[in-house]
């Protein structure tokens, strides 16, 4: 069996303007096929791909943002947000989804995906992986 | 390319997913169940339904071992299991089923 590499997908941008964020949800989705260790990041701009009731109808594109909620059945299940993007943005916990997923080595209970941590510990998190891909 | 539903054209890519989900009707998931050499009965309506409420809740058509997962999360193992889920589906539960249920090509499908 081949070695299980650390993966980290870093979101920098606002879900909409470009098309970065999208794509990266994609990638993330198509890698999580090839039983790696996954993860993501949010920072800076990055934090609005996690917020709560997005409405796209008028800028007539897809609204993804329910698929982030899709995660865990990809066992993609560690979201790292970071703490100072939040409060630069006047954002809190609670303006983001409430995502989770089922911990199969705990009875399949309900944990959530996001892990809110400060600009130091996003430090730490990258300097963990094997693979960081920034979009 | 298009389905023929009772006269009505509903236009496909060439693989034959349909290119506006908005026009899926019960009707066309004959037509197009008919094109892949399916016979649809109440077993294969039990995954077509599941994958447009995924859809609905997720956005996004879900890989196959995802899609079966899933399945026998909600439904129980004697439906969602490899086995069965490729009886009904011969070339791909997720690929036929999604088609059939009107939603995009399952992402990381090629």
């Amino acid at each position: 069996m081949s070695e299980v590499k650390k993966f980290l997908y870093v979101n920098r941008k606002a879900p909409y303007g470009t098309i970065y964020a999208q794509e990266s949800l994609e990638v993330v989705l198509i890698g999580a096929a090839f039983d790696q260790d996954v993860s993501m990041a949010f920072l800076d701009d990055g934090v609005f791909q996690l917020t709560k009731g997005q409405d796209t109808k008028e800028a007539g594109l897809k609204n993804f943002s329910p698929t982030f909620r899709a995660l865990g059945d990809y066992e993609v299940t560690k979201l790292y947000v970071e703490q100072e993007s939040l409060d630069e943005r006047g954002l809190t916990l609670d303006d983001l989804q409430d995502i989770q997923y089922e911990d199969e080595d705990d009875d399949y209970a309900e944990k959530p995906s996001i892990i809110v941590v400060s600009r130091a510990g996003m430090a730490d998190v990258m300097a963990d992986q094997d693979v960081v891909l920034s979009f | 390319m298009a389905y023929d539903v009772n006269g009505t054209a509903v236009e496909h890519d060439e693989e034959g997913y349909i290119t506006n989900l908005g026009e899926w009707s019960k009707e066309l998931a004959d037509v197009i169940a008919k094109a892949e050499e399916i016979e649809m009965d109440e077993e294969h309506w039990a995954v077509v339904n599941f994958l447009r409420d995924y859809y609905e809740e997720y956005q996004i058509a879900p890989a196959v071992r995802v899609l079966i997962k899933s399945i026998k999360k909600s439904m129980g193992p004697e439906v969602g299991n490899n086995k069965y889920m490729y009886e009904l589906f011969p070339y791909g539960p997720a690929k036929q089923a999604c088609k059939i249920a009107g939603l995009p090509k399952p992402t990381g499908c090629v």
